[in-house]
């Protein structure tokens, strides 16, 4: 800070109260729902503070079998399924964006060129433009309601590959002479020095595609239509149907605020590489 | 750029290239080959017979009151998304910039948006706004404002832009941030000894200097808007009420997996293909300016 300016600091500590008020509302009103009986919610106003029932309602949610107009699938199998599906894209996709960085770095090949804009092209378009097709092929290989056909179209993305690239690029040119001249392969130096070097950026990788695969939505809605392969994301939505009085919405809401915990827990403890890894990501 | 020394060996790049040139062949070049060769083509609502038409899906969609209404409300929205998102996350990044003490807690409460889902972002906002049981709703009725989203397509617009810029503040505000403490101190403290004010300053120095992510992040968040908010919608409006918050990406799902109309979606898709194509590289061509700078 240049100057002392006690009005506005105190301005500034408001403005970020208000922005904080903003995004912690939302939050605050599905725990104090998610703390109530559905009949105590639906009577318009409902009650601001928390309430009694909010062990009951988690039990409801995690084990299933609500009362609501939607589905009751148990939410404890959602969490497993969302889970697996998030760690397999996020893994997966730093495994072969490792891989073909690698390769499209540290060697000279025919074709080299038309394969990286190949990888490059896919970058551009999301999975939302291009469903329809890409449903039927999945559905053609018989990867519907499994684990592989939630997982790997969604693997199909450059972003990683662009990210190691860059990376690998700056690596000194020296540690490869050295490496050569120690005998290593490209096995070795790959597994011995490049890796360790990428760690960070490996991490900071890892809680951007974890999110980003925990909360899919419009290719898992597709990709599945069995209870018992939903992510949680997919199943807040399959629980509210009909009217608003028909829902239960504290267990709606508890779902709601289960289906984020996971990816706020990695947000918040992982700071640090998040924040490395979104800024880095869109270089 | 390349690498001075490389490595040589005739089978193993290809090896390691395989899974991912595997996975990109057959989820993503097979599809888009798929949507182009569709988009000229009609089928009948058994898909038994295929028939080749040409240009007709595009004329046909251009000529659509509905398709064109569709543009219209995609780029109202994504206009409000980008502006009203932009606006408030660089008003909270630049107090943030400023405030010493308890900083950090209010950047982790403010990156928590990023985490959830827009899906999920999407039931928190109905929960809020439901005309019968939103508390919002509740209070907008104590205060005169007859509050309903499902039959007011003013209101409808309203909930899905709140709800997509509150789950995009945290993105925008941690770019902000990031490009704000970028800027040399120096600057900013000859400017203060040259008896410029903090309003002064924001201006002259931090606003101009920050340009470039705030361009970065007009194309970003038209994208954001443009994709990303298909599970919004979903949750909240479901494009309605009739078609009023029906945006581009939404009409393609609509269209194609409710409607079955297969060559209309395909068409729609590669017009959608063509759009993100030019936002991308209006993006990249600036970035290598960037660099350049």
């Amino acid at each position: 800070m240049v100057e002392r300016r006690p009005a506005l600091t105190m301005l500034g500590h408001l403005v970020m109260w208000l922005g904080v008020a903003i995004v912690a509302f939302p939050l605050y009103l599905a725990f104090v729902a998610s703390s109530h009986t559905a009949v105590d919610i639906v009577q318009a106003p409902m009650p601001l503070l928390p309430g009694a029932n909010l062990w009951e309602t988690y039990k409801t949610a995690l084990l299933g079998g609500g009362e609501g107009a939607g589905s009751t699938a148990p939410v404890a199998r959602m969490m497993w399924v969302s889970l697996v599906t998030a760690l397999v894209i996020a893994i997966g996709k730093i495994a072969i964006s490792l891989l073909s960085a690698f390769a499209i770095v540290y060697f000279r090949f025919p074709l080299k060129n038309v394969f990286f804009w190949a990888i490059f092209v896919t970058l551009m378009l999301p999975v939302e433009v291009r469903i329809m097709p890409t449903y039927k092929v999945v559905a053609d290989l018989g990867m519907l309601d499994t684990f592989a056909g939630l997982t790997v179209p969604l693997i199909a993305s450059a972003t990683a590959t662009f990210l190691f690239r860059q990376f690998f690029l700056t690596v000194p040119d020296e540690l490869v002479e050295a490496a050569r001249m120690d005998g290593a392969g490209p096995m070795r130096f790959f597994k011995d020095i490049l890796l360790p070097l990428s760690r960070t950026s490996i991490a900071a990788l890892f809680v951007i595609q974890f999110i980003y695969g925990w909360n899919q939505y419009l290719w898992p809605l597709l990709a599945t239509t069995s209870e018992d392969m939903y992510p949680v994301v997919i199943g807040i939505k399959r629980m509210i149907a009909g009217g608003d009085a028909a829902n239960d919405w504290n267990v709606v809401m508890a779902t709601a605020l289960l289906a984020m915990l996971p990816p706020a827990l990695v947000v918040i403890l992982m700071q640090k590489w998040f924040v490395k890894g979104l800024v880095d990501s869109e270089k | 750029m390349e690498k001075r020394v490389l490595f040589r060996s005739p089978w193993l790049p290809w090896v390691l290239l395989a899974p991912q040139v595997a996975v990109i062949g057959v989820f993503f070049f097979w599809p888009a080959g798929q949507a182009l060769l569709q988009s000229f083509q009609v089928q009948d609502a058994f898909g038994m017979s295929t028939e080749w038409v040409g240009m007709d899906n595009f004329k046909a969609l251009l000529a659509d009151e509905a398709y064109l209404g569709s543009f219209k409300v995609t780029a109202l929205f994504s206009l409000l998304v980008a502006g009203l998102g932009i606006l408030i996350s660089l008003a909270l990044a630049v107090f943030a910039d400023r405030i010493v003490r308890g900083a950090m807690v209010y950047k982790t409460f403010l990156i928590v948006p990023y985490a959830v889902a827009p899906a999920v972002a999407g039931v928190l906002w109905i929960f809020m706004f439901s005309p019968t049981l939103g508390v919002v709703a509740y209070a907008l009725a104590g205060l005169g404002v007859d509050w309903n989203y499902l039959l007011d397509s003013g209101h409808a617009l309203t909930l899905i832009v709140m709800a997509a810029v509150w789950k995009q503040i945290s993105y925008n505000f941690l770019f902000f941030l990031a490009g704000l403490q970028a800027i040399p101190k120096s600057l900013i403290e000859a400017a203060a000894i040259d008896g410029a004010g903090p309003w002064r300053r924001f201006w002259s120095i931090q606003f101009p200097l920050l340009s470039p992510t705030t361009f970065f992040l007009l194309v970003i968040n038209m994208v954001y808007a443009f994709f990303d908010t298909f599970s919004i919608i979903d949750a909240t409006t479901q494009g309605g009420p009739g078609q009023d918050t029906m945006i581009l990406v939404y009409k393609v799902y609509n269209d194609g997996f409710k409607n079955g109309d297969l060559g209309g979606s395909a068409a729609q898709s590669v017009i959608l293909m063509a759009i993100v194509i030019a936002l991308t590289v209006v993006q990249f061509r600036y970035v290598e300016k960037k660099v350049q700078y």
